[in-house]
């Protein structure tokens, strides 16, 4: 655990719109690694970071997202994403939409400077070592790419998860490579984006792992929906969910459980 | 056959390209023959980023002064006695070439490989002339049997197997015995090497492309693994380059830097076999070389792109990294993109030379994973500038309605939350109802192209902000109720003494 010296940083959490919508879990495990690690967290009424305009092209949609994120975050000492995705869309391409418009972008750079993928806000700036959590079983982790590439998260959670008890991370082949997902694209290109996850799925079962472990909820989401199509029995959860101990709730696209299993 | 432009059907072509199973067999060599070898050889030299970062320098700089270069390039040429066309079009660099060839009599042409002569569809030009071009790069010698275009830019026949190329050279050098063994890599190989060499005696004109065009000393630099190219510039009596104007580099010790990342990135070679340097016609007393050395530079819209969003990609020395890293590429192999560049080089460069009109799709066919530029020697920020692409795409009105329809109600939310957070509990409560108490559905309405090929998870049955509300609610309340209890304890305390 995290020595806290000085007042608890302020965090605001940007759950993100898959999170907010398809699985909250990921948000309440998120809250707890922030809180455990010294943190108090807080979530201001939020949308969307933006991303889906920004990348189909719309600038004009994409500021007018991005100055309201920027207005409802900027109190905080952090803003934390459980994406690489969303949060690299935050760190480093709100500098880049604001360029030329002097005072959003300095509102945006320093928006920028404070806010981090989850995991790699708790190893690089909380200074976490370890998590309380044991967990008996093997698991393989996908590094999706925004947080691989733009933000360079790989040892990261590696590290984390290398302190969760009785847990074995078997690598897959190719864990670096894109799964397809790709926002908007896994729409626009369907065939596509499929022969591309079918690739991964391939991977992550070959590991013999039975879960399956990554940092952002759109990828997470493509590879369980394609591993379940295929009939493999690979549970699909975020990382935060393992290290928070919540890996015994229902993985993605499992049933709920009922009654007091 | 080569300036056919696809591209508009990019979808279409990529569906039957993903049905392709000789081809998708084809692709898996993109993986073997590339990507490992390049980690290999860019780990085993610790200054390969830096030298990335010098690369980049000096064909930023390049750029930024090109006139000047470009003006001292032509001078250089000139004084080693060599002649500089400028093509400001694909058309004007055909009629150049036809007239050299023409002048010179020319009834066959060898060429070395060269991509801008696909780009301006040399080959049949030439022959709708009565010339006959003959490819002497194997990959283009294999694709010219086939009458078909390049899938790489530099593995151009990539997309084959060795049985589709066994029964070309049945079918196509039909003198030669039958009962031939032509089941190893290196007997086709030897094969064509016996047939080219016959060609590379009777060319009358050698047309080679050219990696890099040095200003300092009127050299132009070819980069080759067999060779060919170097039979191609000597042997003919003339020798025509063909390049672009971003080919165009300050000095011979630039071009040793950038070569140092060119083939590693390329092919994960240290250096390729060849690298030929050639200034002029044959000098007196030099044991050989041409009579005639022209070089046409080619414009076709990039001196445009110089002063705009694009600039970047002048920087492209062509080494095709960046296609063997992505995942579409992989998928799909190079013919889906419709033109002559495919993969992510292909996205960008393609809308600037053909029209964005046509070549739409290329820069929307992307995850964004940047594995590309993660790759580039020359670090070129390709997301981004395909990124660029879309917002022009957008602001045209190119991008698909649907696209357009649906992001523009998603926005009409997102950017209301006092809107956007009752609508999506409502939307997600729907949902999970819809799913009932599977986890997941297999059809979803209005997400077919996910649904057809993947399960969609059900919702929890409340969004997090709504599910956050009431925990910290219930928490509040809770430590209310705890306070509360321990004020009624201190009092149930105090009377009790
Ligand atoms: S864009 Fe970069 S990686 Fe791609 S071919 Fe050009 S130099 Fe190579």
């Amino acid at each position: 655990m995290a020595e806290v010296t000085g007042p608890r940083p302020r965090v605001g959490l940007f759950v993100t719109c898959l999170v907010d919508l398809i699985r909250p879990k990921i948000g309440f495990a998120a809250a707890k690694l922030l809180e455990d690690a010294g943190c108090t967290v807080e979530v201001p009424s939020q949308s969307c970071c933006g991303q889906p305009a920004y990348n189909s092209g719309d600038r004009a949609t994409t500021r007018q997202m991005a100055e309201r994120v920027i207005a409802t975050f900027e109190s905080y000492d952090y803003v934390v994403a459980p994406s690489g995705s969303c949060a690299g869309m935050i760190k480093l391409h709100y500098p880049e939409l604001f360029a030329g418009d002097a005072g959003w972008q300095r509102r945006a750079d320093a928006l920028g400077a404070r806010t981090f993928e989850l995991v790699s806000f708790l190893v690089d700036v909380m200074k976490v070592e370890r998590v309380n959590v044991i967990y008996e079983g093997t698991v393989t982790y996908h590094d999706s790419c925004s947080g691989l590439r733009e933000l360079g998260i790989r040892e990261q959670p590696r590290k984390l998860l290398g302190s969760v008890a009785g847990l074995t991370v078997a690598e897959m082949k190719d864990a670096d490579v894109c799964c397809g997902f790709g926002g908007t694209f896994c729409v626009k290109y369907p065939e596509i984006s499929n022969a591309i996850v079918e690739k991964k799925a391939e991977n992550i079962v070959a590991t013999g792992a039975p879960m399956l472990l990554a940092g952002d909820l759109g990828c997470l989401m493509n590879m369980a929906g394609k591993l379940q199509r295929m009939r493999k029995a690979v549970a699909v959860r975020h990382v935060a969910e393992m290290l928070a101990g919540m890996a015994r709730e229902p993985a993605i696209g499992e049933p709920p459980k009922t009654g007091g299993a | 056959m080569t300036v056919q432009i696809t591209s508009p059907k990019f979808k279409k072509n990529a569906r039957a390209a993903l049905k392709d199973a000789q081809l998708q067999r084809a692709l898996g060599k993109v993986e073997a023959g590339f990507i490992g070898k390049r980690r290999a050889v860019a780990s085993r030299l610790p200054e390969f980023e830096v030298l990335r970062d010098l690369a980049r320098d000096i064909k930023d700089h390049t750029l930024a002064h090109l006139d000047l270069y470009l003006e001292a390039y032509e001078r250089r040429v000139t004084e080693e006695g060599g002649t500089v066309h400028w093509a400001a079009t694909a058309e004007d660099a055909r009629r150049i070439i036809l007239d050299i060839c023409k002048r010179r009599e020319a009834k066959t042409v060898t060429k070395g490989k060269s991509m801008i002569a696909e780009e301006i569809g040399l080959n049949d030009h030439l022959v709708e002339h009565g010339i006959a071009p003959v490819e002497t790069d194997l990959g283009e010698y294999i694709i010219q049997l086939r009458n078909e275009a390049p899938s790489h830019i530099i593995a151009p026949a990539i997309h084959l197997n060795r049985d589709q190329i066994e029964a070309d050279f049945r079918r196509s050098h039909a003198d030669l015995p039958a009962e031939r063994n032509l089941d190893e890599p290196a007997s086709l190989m030897a094969e064509a090497r016996a047939v080219l060499r016959a060609k590379f005696l009777a060319a009358d004109v050698g047309i080679t492309g050219a990696n890099f065009l040095i200003a300092e000393t009127g050299t132009s630099v070819i980069v080759t693994n067999e060779g060919n190219g170097d039979l191609t510039q000597i042997l003919p009596k003339t020798h025509i380059v063909l390049a672009s104007i971003e080919k165009l580099v300050p000095t011979l010790e630039d071009v040793t830097t950038i070569l140092r990342v060119l083939a590693r990135s390329a092919t994960g070679q240290e250096m390729s076999v060849y690298t030929t340097f050639s200034t002029g016609p044959r000098r007196a007393g030099d044991p050989d070389g041409p009579e005639e050395y022209h070089v046409v530079i080619l414009d076709n819209g990039r001196s445009s792109m110089i002063g705009g969003q694009f600039r970047e990609m002048l920087r492209c020395i062509r080494c095709g990294a960046c296609m063997n890293h992505c995942p579409v590429y992989g998928a799909v192999g190079g013919h889906a993109y419709g033109w002559v560049y495919p993969g992510p080089m292909g996205a960008v460069l393609t809308p600037s030379l053909i029209g964005i009109d046509k070549a739409g799709h290329l820069p929307n066919a992307s995850t964004f994973c940047g594995r590309c530029e993660e790759v580039c020697p020359v670090r070129i920020p390709l997301p981004k500038l395909m990124r660029y692409w879309r917002d022009r795409e957008f602001e045209r009105h190119l991008s698909p309605a649907t696209v357009r329809w649906g992001l523009g109600l998603w926005a009409l939310f997102a950017r209301r939350p006092w809107l956007y957070r009752p609508a999506t509990r409502l939307a997600m409560k729907t949902l999970a109802l819809f799913g009932g108490r599977r986890g997941r559905m297999h059809w979803l309405p209005l997400a077919g192209g996910w649904t057809r090929h993947r399960d969609f998870p059900v919702p929890e049955r409340d969004t997090f902000q709504a599910q956050w509300k009431k925990h910290r609610a219930e928490e509040a309340r809770k430590k209310a109720q705890a306070e509360a209890e321990a004020v009624e304890a201190g009092k149930a305390g105090e009377k009790a003494t």
